[in-house]
């Protein structure tokens, strides 16, 4: 029981951050969308790039959890 | 955790060739790089000098083009890119491809059960099994005690057929995992994404992180290493100290990116076809199909970026 109290709580800790970084990211993007329309082929590739990097974080995270379920 | 799922953080060995254990990820990752290597022989072979290409020539020209394309606009150096690109379109090519193979039908459903007996090959996952409808099969299917060829009878190339097979491989297996739940029967699949597997991640990583430190030390000769040994003063030296650091910390974090994103994806999928086998899994394989994709790019635009900054000198900026 502790160990999936553990994985729940690695998950749980370990997704606040990315999340802030995704929101943070969209928004500027969509703000600069707003702004610049012409420019949103290149601003949405810069964006996934980005959401990946925040993303890996949080996948860091999971592949701990995984490890702690299942090894 | 369900007890019939299947999932395995690491790759099984699936072979032993001579004291080499080949694993399932290695078999599916030879596959692959065969793929690729005879496509490129392919369109090698029959391209000719034209102004209008047409077919695999037009699509390759564009796949080529569009990673030239990628490296000019980081590097904007003809030269550089003339170095970078065969190792950026290869980290490319070779993760998304493994990326997509590993979402086909099969991967992970369908390998050998290993019991203390022996060895039981072309079996269904247990967990893809269905136990209603291994029953109603069962009950339509004359029980024809032709275990033992299963392997051979896969090939056979008419539908009907593959499906009665098929079925009857799932009642096989339903009934010997019944049978050997208490003698350690283990599954083990033949095919496993070769990016789901840390080693694949962990040796493409050295890879280009050795290349990183080769491109530096081409493009910049020895002053490339000061960049970690400078002593002119103390600040510096930590500096370097740092940067060495961070060299490591790149190559597992190149690792742990690719393979995290991959396996929790084979994960989520294994998860999701387990509690609902039909349409719920279908959006979620798109979902997949995109992170193979971007995954690919991550770690070869990040890759590219680490070798144009090694190439940069310092003194300039």
């Amino acid at each position: 029981m502790p160990e999936n109290f553990a994985v729940a709580f690695v998950m749980g800790v370990g997704t606040i951050g990315p999340a802030i970084g995704i929101g943070l990211l969209v928004s500027k993007a969509l703000e600069a969308i707003g702004r610049n329309p012409e420019a949103a082929g290149k601003i949405q590739t810069n964006m996934i790039l980005g959401m990946a990097f925040a993303e890996a974080i949080a996948i860091y995270a999971l592949v701990v959890a995984l490890i702690l379920k299942f090894v | 955790m369900a007890a019939g799922l299947h999932i395995s953080i690491s790759a099984e060995p699936i072979a032993n060739i001579g004291g080499l254990v080949v694993t399932n990820s290695i078999f599916t990752s030879l596959i692959v790089s065969t793929i690729i290597i005879c496509l490129a022989l392919i369109v090698k072979l029959k391209s000719k000098e034209t102004s209008r290409p047409k077919g695999l020539q037009n699509v390759f020209e564009w796949i080529i083009e569009s990673l030239e394309g990628l490296v000019t606009s980081v590097t904007n150096n003809r030269k550089k890119t003339k170095d970078f690109f065969p190792f950026i379109a290869t980290f490319f090519l070779f993760i998304a491809f493994n990326n997509l193979f590993g979402l086909l039908p099969g991967m992970g459903t369908i390998g050998f059960i290993e019991t203390p007996e022996g060895i039981r090959h072309a079996q269904l996952a247990p967990s893809q099994q269905n136990l209603e409808t291994a029953k109603a099969q069962a009950a339509e299917i004359n029980h024809n005690d032709s275990n033992n060829n299963a392997g051979e009878e896969t090939h056979v190339t008419v539908d009907g057929e593959i499906v009665k097979e098929v079925n009857r491989h799932a009642e096989n297996a339903l009934e010997h995992n019944k049978e050997n739940a208490d003698h350690g029967a283990k599954f083990v699949p033949y095919f496993r994404a070769g990016t789901a597997d840390l080693n694949t991640t962990l040796a493409l990583g050295i890879i280009s992180i050795v290349l990183t430190q080769y491109f530096g030390l081409k493009h910049l000769g020895l002053s490339y290493l000061k960049k970690y040994f400078n002593f002119s003063n103390p600040i510096m030296f930590f500096v370097g100290i740092l940067e060495l650091i961070s060299e490591f910390a790149k190559i597992i974090s190149f690792a742990f990116r690719l393979f995290g994103n991959v396996f929790a994806g084979e994960v989520l999928l294994a998860v999701i076809s387990f509690l609902v086998g039909i349409i719920l899994p279908m959006p979620f394989y798109g979902l997949e199909i995109f992170v193979g994709f971007i995954q690919a790019l991550v770690f070869a635009m990040l890759s590219l970026v680490f070798f144009n900054m090694a190439t940069q000198s310092h003194d300039n900026h």
